[in-house]
């Protein structure tokens, strides 16, 4: 019943072409199957540039919104606070932010467009935790070489008060910074900045 | 044999009949390719529908996408004011307002196309006429007894109908347009036309795309025959 | 030559796994009649839906929401805000058609062909069990979208429990979880619809083929292959013959049979394609399929205090929601819409016939199955309509047709004399081998008269010929009225 002698290279021919023309099939169908797990069109609506308002923010005070839902912290830096930041080069990892995420106008010592005025997205770089904020100098707990700045209570990483990370703890990196820009004074815009008008 | 024929033909019948129930619709002309007529209607949606009737689950950046307008245009031209092109598209009228008004709270109208049909809106839209027995003091020939105004009256006019009587009921002939309104009929007609057609758009925002891209697919599905039967036909040689 | 580390890996693997022998047992050595004709796609058909019904809907519950409040709009999010999820949503919806159309097109063959009776009588279970399990499957999923018609559909079949003596009541109130149809009712349906009947549908899977495989499958003539390939044999060699099929022999071959793989996997490939080729037509053009697939009314929002004008369950139901309402009485109606598909689990002994295919019986049984198909595909339409009375009155007939078919076959399939059966499978034509004589019947129906046109060019203008057409309809009577006896 079976013949011997069947032409086995168009055979093997045929198998090819139609394995091929299968995967990629196949490869377009999942294009959209792994898509759909992408962000839809909600998330990106509420990952829209958010403006902030910070007149009120008193000298030393950090106020958090949500940008993308992850927290963005804003602090108003004072004068102390910044001259302690030029002292702290040596014990830090990656003082002028070689390796870390941020926008070209913040890639400077402050790692802020005004010096005062800080912004961040305060997720520890190490996993995802957000650091809390501790301003204060030598805390009991945290010790004598504390100077102020943020801690990351999941795995003890530190951070300078411009989310700088000093060296010898788990995160590889600085606080990353967000793209933003001062549309007055006083007011800013979050997940835009000068470089891109940034629309959809 | 005889009576099979005539149960046939009554079950035939009875089809018929069917068929032919409910009020003749009209024809609506509209074209989705057509981005002009889709921008006209997105701004006659938000000029005389929006203030009741949202259509949420679309978003004004979509809409924007697909009809081809610029964002800025679109928050500026058609959208209401104080709009951001991520919204939804609702309508500022709140339920508890909405209650006291209508007695019920006007549908969203993102789906009022698929539900309907393209044929049914258009001739719901044309199809106001005067009964003062109604809150409104008017009623609709498609809809009877609509809860709502005719909302583009100052553009058609106002409408009468005459009446026939067929077996014994008494029905609506034709509508007259007894006071004329700002537009001419076929500047009406185009009005509403547009509105057709932004609603069937907003049903289903896809619909272009899904048939553009069905063509290849179909394209690429029959050449995956063509080749599964040639290697079968090759197979199946050794079957005798 | 030493293995490469794909082979060492791929024979650690062997070593602990029976892959080769599942291979061997399931395709390359699994021995099917030559002769399947197209009838015989479905089978691997309704697999290929049951995985793309599976994948689509892992992604769907991903941005699902199972609550009464959100459920409505969460499937438009999934239509328009989220990534390709109207394509996904239009797999999964159509793919609900497809799988019926499948199905019951996979039954039907078991039906002309005798698939159901002995040795096959425990597949034919599992298939009903299957059907049934599909069917829940089917109606709990329509409640999702809580659109409209998901709504009442499932508020009027829920209340068919009611109709059950005593604890009628008390059953339809906790089948609901709530006095009406409701969030709760909606949550527990998802819990059925995504997790415990798509469990039992793959296990029923694997018990029909386990099954199938174990007694073999049948063919379009009903013959009895291993009996065939045991005649004028000594009784020790039968013996031996057994044990060599038992052991999977890879030399040994049924007579008129071939390897599944490769003859048929090539062969389901281009079946296949036919199928993607309308699934996707629907897909992408037709998604709601006239109202079919997706009911208009299906996309106004659940509204439990407004009951739409007219009522109609999807298409795949209306046949047995048709006999529903052609019974006056509301329990009894509910006995016999459960009856028309608890009759289809007796066919196996219902039928006294000696034959297993539809070929080879007398022509009692030829008519009784086309009145039955008929009466089938009148109660499915008449489902999808308004109930007149005289849409009552023939919905009733083809209750009766629909019935007596099962019923009274006991008679008349012991009546009837069937033909005698042939030594070898017999080869009939397929598709593509009669395209010749159907463009011939085509081009008998049409004459080209060549017309000259004004500017001088020749053009052939095709009419369709009275006497032709005559002649072509004549023949398929005639034809028809043959293949009846």
């Amino acid at each position: 019943m079976i013949n011997e002698g069947v032409d086995k290279s168009k055979r093997q021919f045929l198998t090819s072409a139609l394995t091929v023309v299968g995967a990629v099939g196949t490869g377009y169908l999942a294009v959209p199957f792994l898509a759909q797990m992408q962000p839809s069109v909600k998330a990106m609506a509420a990952s829209a540039p958010v403006e902030v308002d910070i007149s009120k923010i008193e000298p030393g005070q950090l106020i958090r919104v949500a940008w993308r839902g992850k927290p963005v912290w804003i602090l108003n830096r004072t004068p102390d606070v910044l001259e302690t930041l030029k002292t702290l080069t040596p014990q830090l990892r990656d003082p002028l932010s070689k390796e870390s995420s941020q926008p070209v106008n913040t890639t400077n010592p402050e790692r802020s467009i005004k010096p005062e005025i800080f912004v961040a997205v305060g997720l520890c770089t190490h996993l995802g935790c957000s650091p809390t904020f501790r301003p204060e100098v030598s805390p009991p707990d945290l010790g004598e070489n504390w100077k102020g700045g943020f801690f990351c209570p999941c795995h003890g990483s530190w951070f300078d008060l411009a989310g700088r990370v000093y060296s010898g703890v788990p995160a590889p990196t600085n606080l990353e910074v967000p793209p933003y820009r001062y549309i007055t004074d006083t007011q800013l815009i979050i997940g835009e900045d000068n470089q891109q008008e940034k629309g959809a | 044999m005889k009576n099979i024929k005539t149960l046939i033909l009554l079950f035939a019948i009875s089809l018929g009949v069917q068929a032919s129930e409910g009020v003749a619709l009209q024809e609506a002309d509209f074209d989705l390719t057509d981005n002009a007529s889709l921008q006209r209607g997105a701004k006659h949606f938000v000029t005389y529908c929006l203030g009741c009737h949202s259509i949420k689950h679309i978003r004004y950046l979509r809409i924007a996408q697909d009809i081809n307008v610029d964002q800025k245009k679109m928050l500026e031209d058609i959208a209401p004011e104080g709009a951001s092109i991520y919204d939804q598209v609702h309508s500022a009228m709140n339920a508890h307002d909405a209650e006291k008004w209508f007695g019920t709270q006007p549908p969203d109208l993102s789906l009022i196309a698929r539900s309907r049909g393209a044929d049914w809106l258009y001739s719901y839209l044309k199809g106001f006429y005067i009964d003062k027995a109604r809150p409104f003091g008017v009623n609709n020939v498609v809809f009877e007894d609509v809860g709502m105004p005719n909302p583009l009256w100052q553009l058609q006019g106002q409408q009468k109908p005459t009446y026939q009587t067929i077996e014994g009921k008494k029905t609506i002939a034709k509508l007259i347009l007894e006071e004329h309104g700002t537009l001419s009929d076929k500047e009406f007609d185009r009005v509403v036309n547009d509105l057709v057609n932004f609603l069937v758009y907003v049903g289903e925002p896809v619909q272009l795309e899904r048939k553009s891209m069905g063509k290849y697919v179909i394209f690429f599905i029959l050449m995956f025959g063509v080749l599964a039967y040639l290697l079968k036909k090759e197979y199946w040689k050794d079957v005798h | 030559m030493k293995p490469s580390r794909l082979t060492l890996c791929g024979n650690w693997i062997l070593e602990r796994f029976p892959l080769t022998t599942l291979w061997n047992e399931h395709m390359a050595h699994y021995y099917a009649p030559k002769n399947f004709n197209f009838w015989y796609f479905f089978g691997s058909l309704a697999l290929l839906v049951l995985v793309n019904q599976f994948a689509t809907g892992i992604l769907l519950t991903m941005n699902y929401k199972p609550d009464a409040k959100l459920a409505f709009d969460s499937v438009e999010y999934i239509m328009r805000d989220v990534n390709w999820g109207w394509l996904v949503r239009y797999m999964h919806s159509t793919g609900a058609s497809a799988f019926f159309i499948v199905v019951y097109l996979h039954m039907f063959r078991g039906l002309i062909y005798g698939s159901f009776k002995h040795p096959r009588e425990l597949i034919w279970i599992f298939g009903m069990l299957l059907f049934v399990a599909l069917m829940a499957e089917a109606f709990m999923g329509y409640l999702l979208p809580w659109g409209q018609m998901s709504y009442w559909g499932a508020q009027v079949i829920i209340s068919l429990f009611s109709a059950i003596p005593v604890v009628g009541d008390e059953l339809s109130l906790w089948v609901r979880g709530d006095y009406v149809v409701s969030d709760a009712t909606l949550n527990r349906f998802f819990a059925f619809h995504v997790i415990a009947v798509p469990l039992v549908l793959v296990l029923l899977v694997f018990l029909h083929i386990v099954a199938l495989h174990e007694v073999g499958s049948n063919n379009p003539d009903g013959l009895d292959l291993k009996k065939i390939k045991q005649t004028g044999r000594r009784k020790s060699d039968e013996e031996e013959e057994e044990q060599n099929l038992k052991s999977n022999n890879p030399d040994l071959k049924i007579m008129d049979s071939i390897p599944f793989h490769p003859y048929y996997t090539v062969k389901d490939l281009v079946g296949v394609a036919v199928f993607l080729l309308f699934f996707a037509t629907v897909i992408f053009f037709m998604p709601e399929m006239g109202g079919y697939f997706l009911e208009h009314a299906n996309f106004i929002p659940a509204d439990p205090m407004k009951t739409p004008e007219h009522i109609a369950p999807v298409w795949y139901f209306t046949p047995f929601y048709a006999i529903l309402r052609a019974i006056p009485d509301k329990f009894a109606g509910v006995i016999g819409m459960g009856g028309a598909i608890v009759v289809l689990f007796l066919l196996p002994w219902l039928d006294r016939s000696k034959v297993r295919s539809i070929r080879y019986r007398g022509g009692i049984f030829k008519k009784a199955v086309l009145l039955f198909v008929i009466s089938f595909l009148a109660l499915g339409y008449l489902g999808t309509q308004p109930a007149t009375p005289t849409a009552t009155t023939f919905a009733r007939i083809f209750t009766v047709i629909y019935f007596g078919f099962f019923l009274l076959m006991p008679l008349y399939t012991r009546w009837e004399k069937s033909k005698p059966l042939p030594k070898h499978l017999t080869y009939q034509p397929s598709l593509e081998e009669r395209l010749p004589v159907l463009i011939d019947a085509v081009n008998e129906m049409i004459v080209i008269t060549p017309v000259k046109l004004e500017d001088g060019t020749v053009v052939n203008k095709r009419k369709p010929d009275a006497r032709g057409i005559l002649n072509v309809i004549t023949r398929l009577a005639i034809r028809l009225k043959k293949s009846l006896d």
